[in-house]
């Protein structure tokens, strides 16, 4: 519990000793001492985004260390909040800056030092992809991207020369299905409340981002059209949540999920055949040799994107250390890395340069495979002449209704979906 | 001790004083700073104010009047309210585990204490016992998963055998599922301290109670379960105390679709809802305690040790 209390104007002594507490308990590292030019960078983040190969690689180019400390999403932002200085670089989703933020336990990420700033996506710097704006219901990372200065704790309305985070990877999210056990096409959010599936629909369990899915079951049954599905209003909170508690006590879901692992077991397992579903648990499925779809749907897709940040207290040589990696990290090999694995990555003509042609073809262009398309490790996961689910970059992106968020009713959310986990 | 309070008989009487202390301070130090200092502060915390990302001092109720609001009356469909529901829950699941552990486990120590006469069988069939906590808990319990799952080994064979023509769907994530694998977890909670008790028993008492005439169940109720309640009362609260808090076996088991108290706590600690989570926990504190100082009124745990 020392960990909880670090955020509060206590006496600073007692502060700082429960801050440094908590930070070696939290990391479960015991603190070591650098040799004199050696740098060792903390990265906190989620283990789907601290790739072995990107560390090994990083270290082989500039003699960086990267130590990787693995948490989940909601302990990212809560290590962030709580412990700002058990760690050295953050990768975090840019709704749980909202919270993070006003700490000021952010530093203004200076542009001018980050070579290619200025060719990061348009849809994190102004929501628009091809020139078309997406939907932007939700923390939309164009929100939240830009700060006011280096040490602030305010957003931006414009673009400024401090960044918030630094985008790594970004996807949009939609349901999965098993198209060998539904046996026809799948086009709208509503299939997930269809009865035809009852006992073997799944939903997330992760509050901020289940109530999300379920508002586009809402929308798309035409219960309700929401000004704003990130920003519910407490009504259309008890709304949403009603019409979760009468499927549920219908029987509508199997299970519901929080771990990407227990996603992929259910519909690996068959207990699932519809649900929502992450990007890389399909491919996961899908590498057991079993049909699995991430249906892309008329109504669109929820998307989500994480960052680097720093933490406002690095200086020095990690500092310059800090930059270096994200320099390094939006110079292309790590973004062709990750675009290989199904995400997008923060700057596509650097990740282009260093991806074959036929490979940038399949997984940006939406055209059919040329040659079998593998893995960063090396397997088969698409034989040639299949396609992308979702198309092009353009179309996918394109198609995006809302964005992961925080609503202003949080608290009232959070409370609202316990009493659906326990209707 | 004993050696020391002999060896420091001549010592002067301060000194004497002192020594138990010292080796009294290791595990009250211990104590004292993972124990008592966070239980403080939860309970601080318990009475805060909060927002999005920060906690503010201060002095409310707010938050166990959170916890409570909409108890007095039903909702609009017809139910209790959440707190309330998921504490009745979590109570069923208690006293189900419970029983079943208790009948489970006093059966397993009854065998090892009193049929198996050689030590050797007893160390081995014991060891075999803690089994089940040689993997983790997360791949114990999703094991259960190809087991009990509708394309699982228990539906096929039912459906092999003709006894079901379509996969039974209860046998995973409900309420008998997670009873299941508590039981798989927690009868070793049981089994230990009953057949620590029962091997303590004099088994001339046995034997004199089968010579005044006392059949086989006379003996068991009246002589073996009454010297055995030390283990029960230890093995109750192990069990009742583990269940109470559990959220990880619900969770798992029954498909994170029921609630228990524990996973309440822990949706508000990661959304950085502390005090929420503290009131919560203060009050499931409070519960757990009230049975067990229950359960310590019926048997008098320090005159039987």
């Amino acid at each position: 519990m020392s960990d909880t209390l670090d955020s509060t104007a206590a006496g600073m002594q007692r502060r700082s000793l429960l801050k440094g507490t908590a930070g070696i308990l939290a990391t479960g590292i015991a603190p070591f001492v650098h040799a004199q030019d050696k740098i060792v960078l903390r990265y906190l983040g989620t283990a789907v985004n601290q790739d072995k190969a990107i560390a090994e690689k990083f270290k082989a180019d500039t003699g960086i260390e990267i130590q990787y400390v693995a948490v989940t999403t909601d302990d990212v932002t809560k290590r962030a909040v709580t412990a700002p200085n058990s760690f050295d670089l953050i990768d975090t989703e840019f709704f749980s800056l909202k919270k993070i933020v006003p700490t000021g336990n952010l530093k203004g990420i200076d542009t001018k030092r980050v070579k290619n700033a200025g060719k990061i996506t348009s849809l994190f710097t102004t929501g628009t992809v091809a020139g078309k704006a997406v939907g932007d219901q939700g923390t939309a990372p164009k929100k939240v991207i830009f700060l006011e200065g280096e040490k602030s704790k305010a957003f931006a309305k414009a673009p400024t020369q401090f960044m918030s985070l630094i985008p790594t990877t970004y996807n949009a999210d939609t349901l999965g299905i098993r198209p060998d056990l539904i046996k026809r096409p799948i086009s709208s959010w509503a299939e997930l409340l269809n009865p035809e599936f009852k006992g073997k629909a799944a939903i997330l369990n992760i509050p901020s981002i289940g109530i999300m899915d379920a508002a586009m079951v809402v929308e798309s049954k035409g219960i309700h059209k929401y000004a704003d599905k990130g920003n519910m209003t407490k009504a259309e909170i008890d709304l949403t949540i009603k019409t979760l508690i009468e499927a549920k006590k219908a029987g509508q879901f199997r299970a519901l999920w929080k771990d990407f692992n227990e996603s992929v077991n259910l519909m690996a397992s068959g207990e699932v055949v519809i649900q929502s579903m992450w990007s890389p648990a399909v491919t996961a499925v899908r590498s057991k040799g079993i049909d699995c779809v991430f249906q892309p749907l008329k109504e669109g897709y929820r998307a989500w994107a994480s960052g680097f940040g720093l933490p406002a207290t690095l200086s020095g040589k990690k500092l310059d250390g800090a930059y270096e990696f994200i320099n390094w990290f939006l110079d292309g090999w790590a973004g062709a890395y990750l675009n290989r694995q199904g995400y997008y990555s923060a700057v596509l003509e650097t990740a282009k340069t260093k991806m074959e042609a036929y490979e940038w073809a399949y997984w940006m262009e939406g055209k059919p495979a040329a040659q079998d398309i593998k893995s960063p490790q090396g397997d088969v996961i698409a034989k040639a002449g299949s396609v992308r689910d979702g198309g092009s970059y353009e179309q996918r992106m394109g198609g995006i209704a809302c964005w992961n968020a925080v609503m202003d009713e949080n608290e009232y959310m959070v409370k609202k979906w316990n009493e659906f986990v326990a209707a | 001790m004993s050696a020391s309070a002999v060896s420091s008989h001549a010592a002067s009487q301060p000194l004497r004083a002192v020594k138990p202390w010292w080796q009294a301070a290791p595990f009250t130090a211990v104590f004292v700073v993972f124990f008592l200092v966070p239980l403080a502060l939860t309970l601080m915390v318990s009475f805060w104010n909060f927002n999005e990302y920060e906690l503010i001092p201060g002095f409310t109720f707010k938050n166990y009047a959170a916890i409570f609001e909409g108890c007095s009356h039903l909702t609009d469909n017809g139910d209790i309210c959440v707190t309330l529901k998921t504490y009745l829950s979590t109570l069923k699941f208690c006293v189900l585990v419970w029983a079943i552990t208790l009948l489970v486990g006093f059966a397993v120590a009854y065998f090892l204490a009193f049929h198996v006469r050689s030590p050797g069988v007893q160390t081995a069939l014991f060891v075999l016992c803690t089994v089940p906590f040689w993997t983790s808990n997360v791949i114990r319990m999703i094991s259960w998963v190809p087991l009990l799952g509708r394309n699982g080994l228990v539906n096929q064979g039912l459906m092999g055998l003709g006894l079901v023509d379509k996969p039974l769907d209860w046998l995973l994530f409900s309420d008998f599922s997670v009873v299941l694998a508590f039981v798989h977890l927690y009868t070793m909670f049981m089994i230990v301290p009953i057949f620590n008790s029962m091997m303590r028993i004099d088994r001339s008492l046995l034997e004199a109670a089968s010579d005044s005439g006392a059949s086989g169940w006379q003996t068991l109720w009246n002589v073996v379960v009454p010297l055995s309640r030390t283990g029960i009362l230890i093995g109750s609260i192990f069990v009742i105390t583990i269940v109470m808090g559990d959220f990880v076996t619900i969770g798992v088991m029954g498909g994170q679709q029921i609630a228990s108290v524990g996973k309440i706590i822990q949706v508000q600690t990661s959304y950085l809802q502390f005090p929420l989570a503290a009131a919560n926990a203060v009050i499931l504190l409070a519960v757990v305690l009230m049975i067990i100082w229950g359960l310590t009124r019926l048997v008098d745990i320090r005159r039987e040790l």
